[in-house]
């Protein structure tokens, strides 16, 4: 990567995350594609840690980090100061968390600020675990993952529940954008934060992020396990306006792959390949998967 | 001028003279009339701020913490359970040097729930790095939150303003509100020493390891340390403009030759002060210290206001389950290495709104002058209930 790239990165490099990290990709991304003109309130999580051990911080634009569950109250605070003191032209507001601060323990702050209508883009980096204190489960594991909170045994296939669809129940707050990516696909993100960006009113992201540690995976692997993740049905991206589904990301026939090729890579899925019963998991998942694609229309 | 004014109508109008850009709360009684009041003035186009309503106390809080991280004045009210609710917050605000003001109206926490006043709540977050000030009257809670935005500001501490809950919220006395000129004046525009801006980007709550921690924590307890100066002239250049004065941290009352005095903070201070007026009529030498700030505390200042008497009761509506009084135990450690040390008793009242009579309090006083030695007691219990209760287990 040429020397100035990286230079002019708003999300600077040195930082501690992992190699391979997913969410450091997205969120230098989205960074970068926000712009200098742009305040951060950040939930606590890995890229909260990461990125400012003290004395030493990777952010080049305003950022702050109060608590886990509060990102989307600190925004709405920012954004109202910025009105009342009649800077709101001058400077966008982001707010962003993991999956446990976004679906979990955040929610609640989440729906205030949708329904209040702030101007504010959320963006979640979801890796499908909490990776910040050890990879235990949260509201956007999806079936039958491993996590230390949800281990496979004599009676368990690991994680018992589907991913709690956020989307859908944000646009039903009446959030004006809606849209899912994925850190497979950077230029994606690119594309949908600039437009969020253009629009006025509360805004959600969900970003797939692969998360080495939490998946059990290579280093490696991330940005192409997070393509097989959509190319097979199982993370589809997508982006709602007011509600309504104006625009997917489709799967062309050739590129389509089943969802063994996406579990085999990952050791949260191992469980599902040891034993026989295994294969009636898998083909749960590949359901959830086909009907994903029927759903949003991924290949029509 | 003087005017007749509920409590919290009184003190709604005080905030929005302090001109406040953001405020955020969410209801809760007894705190409601002040959010309700403040809204009127928003809807009315008489508070010039941006006035978000939150869906919790816990947001309320992050509100005015991102608010004033913008650099905008911020304020919320709460009360018991939605003060618990917000601790977590409480704690980060202070950490992050957030001149945040908010007034408590003061009530019991549940079990058993309780909407009644005593001062648990806020007592429960003595250590949460706020300023803590405590209000007598209405007029005091007025004029307290003008110091109190001065004080934050000029310290980067946030102030907790605390006020009895109902006995003060609720309750119409005379009032004397600045203009806003003369509010203006005493109150200058709130000017940032940070705030979040794309012309000079800074992390705000960055990590901070082992390594780190304990400096970023010990310099806010000195700043605390050091406060007792701003507060002492708050309150001096209040006097000077207004021409009233309630004491900075302490206030003293019949204090110079008292054998007995009577420590207490809030409304009971007006009982207190019944009360030692009939027993100086007859002749009794006592006297009150009433203590303003609990945060930070004033050591010393209690030391120099009560060593010359031979017995101190500290009259006070919460308690450490398990120790005593609050306040009692701080004031013990006041004399800590001491010669000569008063005794020093605990007397727990009040507790959920049980009225507390101006006799329990000469009974108190005049049980200290016949005998000073050190005591913990709870005030005005049903001891038939407690009996029955004790039988039953």
């Amino acid at each position: 990567m040429a020397h100035e790239q990286v230079e002019s990165r708003l999300m600077a490099y040195g930082h501690t995350a992992c190699a391979g990290c997913g969410e450091a990709v997205a969120a230098r991304t989205v960074a970068e594609a926000a712009g200098p003109d742009v305040i951060i309130a950040n939930a606590t999580g890995c890229l909260e840690v990461f990125t400012t051990r003290f004395p030493r911080s990777s952010w080049q634009v305003p950022w702050i980090h109060s608590l886990f569950e509060n990102a989307a109250s600190v925004a709405s605070g920012i954004e109202v100061a910025l009105k009342a003191l009649g800077r709101a032209g001058e400077v966008k507001v982001i707010a962003q968390g993991g999956d446990g601060a976004t679906a979990d323990i955040g929610m609640g702050a989440i729906s205030g600020m949708l329904e209040r209508g702030h101007d504010i883009l959320y963006v979640c980096y979801d890796t499908e675990v909490y990776s910040n204190t050890g990879y235990q489960r949260s509201g956007l594991t999806p079936l039958d993952a491993l996590t230390t909170t949800s281990p496979a045994g004599a009676m368990s296939w690991g994680n018992a529940t589907r991913k709690k669809d956020l989307p859908a129940i944000f646009a039903a707050h009446g959030a004006v954008y809606v849209a899912t990516s994925t850190a497979g696909f950077p230029t994606d993100i690119t594309r949908k934060v600039k437009k969020a960006l253009s629009l006025a009113g509360p805004r959600y992201l969900q970003i797939h992020c692969p998360c080495v540690a939490g998946w059990g995976i290579d280093s490696s692997k991330g940005i192409r396990l997070a393509r097989i993740a959509v190319n097979s049905g199982l993370y589809p991206i997508f982006e709602m306006e007011e509600g309504v589904l104006t625009r997917v990301r489709k799967i062309k026939p050739d590129e389509l792959l089943p969802v063994v090729e996406y579990l085999k890579e990952q050791k949260r899925f191992s469980h599902l390949f040891k034993s026989p019963g295994g294969r009636d998991h898998i083909e749960a998942i590949q359901l959830a998967a086909n009907s994903n694609i029927e759903r949003y229309g991924l290949m029509t | 001028m003087r005017e007749m004014m509920e409590g919290s109508s009184a003190v709604a109008e005080s905030v929005a003279l302090c001109r406040p850009k953001v405020v955020c709360a969410y209801p809760i009684t007894p705190q409601t009339h002040i959010v309700e009041r403040l809204a009127r003035l928003h809807a009315e186009g008489r508070l010039d701020a941006g006035y978000v309503l939150a869906e919790s106390e816990f947001t309320a809080a992050s509100v005015v913490l991102g608010a004033s991280a913008t650099g905008a004045r911020a304020y919320t009210a709460s009360s018991s359970q939605g003060l618990l609710l917000m601790t977590e917050v409480i704690f980060n605000i202070a950490g992050m040097r957030l001149p945040v003001v908010m007034t408590v109206a003061n009530r019991a926490v549940s079990a058993p729930i309780n909407i009644w006043n005593d001062q648990q709540d806020s007592m429960s977050l003595r250590d949460c790095g706020w300023i803590q000030m405590y209000a007598e009257d209405v007029q005091e809670a007025c004029d307290m939150h003008l110091q109190a935005f001065r004080i934050a500001e000029s310290l980067n501490i946030p102030v907790m303003v605390c006020m009895d809950g109902y006995i003060l919220t609720h309750a119409t006395e005379p009032v004397d509100l600045p203009s806003a000129g003369e509010a203006d004046s005493y109150l200058p525009p709130f000017e940032p020493r940070f705030h979040l801006t794309p012309t000079d980007p800074m992390t705000l709550g960055a990590m901070a390891g082992p390594d780190a921690y304990m400096e970023v924590r010990m310099l806010l307890h000195r700043s605390m340390q050091q406060a007792a100066g701003t507060i002492r002239q708050a309150a001096v250049d209040f006097h000077e403009m207004f021409g009233r004065y309630a004491g900075a941290q302490l206030d003293t009352y019949h204090a110079d030759d008292a054998e007995v005095l009577l420590v207490s903070m809030g409304s009971l201070l007006g009982t207190m002060k019944d009360a030692v007026d009939e027993l100086r009529e007859e002749g009794h030498p006592v006297g009150i210290v009433k203590v303003r700030t609990i945060r930070p505390f004033p050591r010393s200042e209690l030391h120099d206001a009560l060593h010359r008497a031979r017995a101190v009761g500290v009259v006070e509506k919460d308690i450490s389950l398990g120790l005593e009084g609050i306040l009692c135990s701080e004031i013990r450690s006041a004399f800590c290495g001491a010669a000569e040390t008063p005794g020093i008793s605990s007397f727990v009242a009040g507790l959920g709104g049980r009225d507390i009579r101006k006799e329990q309090i000469k009974e108190i006083a005049l049980g200290l002058l016949s005998d000073n030695t050190c005591r913990v007691e709870v005030t005005g219990l049903d001891h038939e209930v407690l009996w029955r209760a004790h039988e039953e287990e």
